[in-house]
């Protein structure tokens, strides 16, 4: 009987430890993409300053409300902008951020593609 | 030919990185994103400084009226730096001065104000610094200027005369 007993407290106590695990990995997992912007260069998760370690508890909040990480992003993208996220999304004002390796792959592509039709022109010439 | 233009694109090239740098120098180097002014006010719920009375910001932001939203601190250095204009805008009639204590000491700031004197017509206590970043603030000290439920001006950092004259100009 003891060991059953013995059993079920420790599966109860996986169970909690677990689900609530889960939940602060979610946390993390946000603050972790989230830039302080008192230290910079650091992110949240890191950060031991007065404003990230207020986030850390706002995004705690935010999670226990029900909002999810994505809607906890546009919140914060409103009162802070696109520089608090490392990964910023798709906006008028992050084209440039997200074309510019395609332009420059592209153009650095052009260049290589010239080159080598101008080589193979003159080894045809001569 | 070609010998000579390569030192003078080198020297001229270093020159300008040595300019862009050393100017650079001057800046902060924390840098701050500008957003778009005019926006809504927040939402939350707080506790009075004194009292300990649960307030809603609806409740403190009413009417047409200009309010100059302070987060201060016992424990901010440059808060104490900028009481002084606070006090001086406390005498304007047409604009209230609305406090919000960040992440204190309840006797630290009692004594602070005890001693500095209170530009403040009403106090909220925001011990965890949740509604800080509602606002969009960085920290302490921050001072926000509002009109209709909008922030009309944001200032990062304590007051100094200039930004004084300015809200000034702002509230005629």
């Amino acid at each position: 009987m003891n060991i059953l007993k013995f059993l079920v407290s420790v599966i109860f106590l996986i169970y909690c430890f677990s689900s609530d695990l889960k939940a602060k990995n979610l946390e993390i997992e946000i603050t972790k993409n989230l830039r302080c912007l008192i230290c910079q260069g650091q992110s949240v998760y890191d950060s031991d300053s007065e404003f990230a370690n207020s986030l850390k508890i706002l995004v705690e909040k935010k999670l226990n409300e029900g909002l999810n990480e994505k809607q906890i992003y546009i919140y914060l993208k409103d009162k802070y902008g696109d520089w608090i996220l490392y990964d910023p999304g798709f906006s008028k004002n992050t084209y440039f951020l997200w074309l510019l390796p395609i332009l420059m792959f592209i153009f650095g592509g052009a260049i290589i593609l010239r080159k080598v039709i101008l080589k193979k022109k003159n080894y045809e010439l001569s | 030919m070609k010998t000579k233009i390569f030192p003078i694109f080198l020297i001229f090239t270093f020159s300008i990185i040595f300019f862009v740098f050393y100017k650079g120098l001057q800046n902060t180097n924390v840098y701050t994103p500008t957003i778009k002014s005019e926006i809504k006010i927040p939402n939350f719920d707080a506790k009075e400084f004194f009292s300990k009375d649960k307030i809603n910001s609806d409740q403190i932001f009413i009417g047409s009226d200009y309010y100059l939203l302070n987060i201060w601190a016992s424990w901010c250095v440059p808060c104490k730096e900028e009481h002084k204009y606070l006090m001086d805008l406390s005498k304007k009639e047409n604009i209230k001065i609305i406090g919000q204590n960040y992440k204190d000491n309840f006797e630290n700031a009692k004594n602070f104000l005890i001693n500095l004197d209170n530009p403040y017509d009403l106090i909220f206590l925001d011990n965890d610094g949740t509604i800080a970043i509602e606002w969009g603030a960085y920290g302490v000290p921050e001072t926000f200027l509002i009109q209709n439920n909008k922030i009309i001006k944001k200032i990062i950092g304590p007051l100094n005369e200039k930004l004084l004259f300015e809200i000034k100009e702002l509230t005629q």
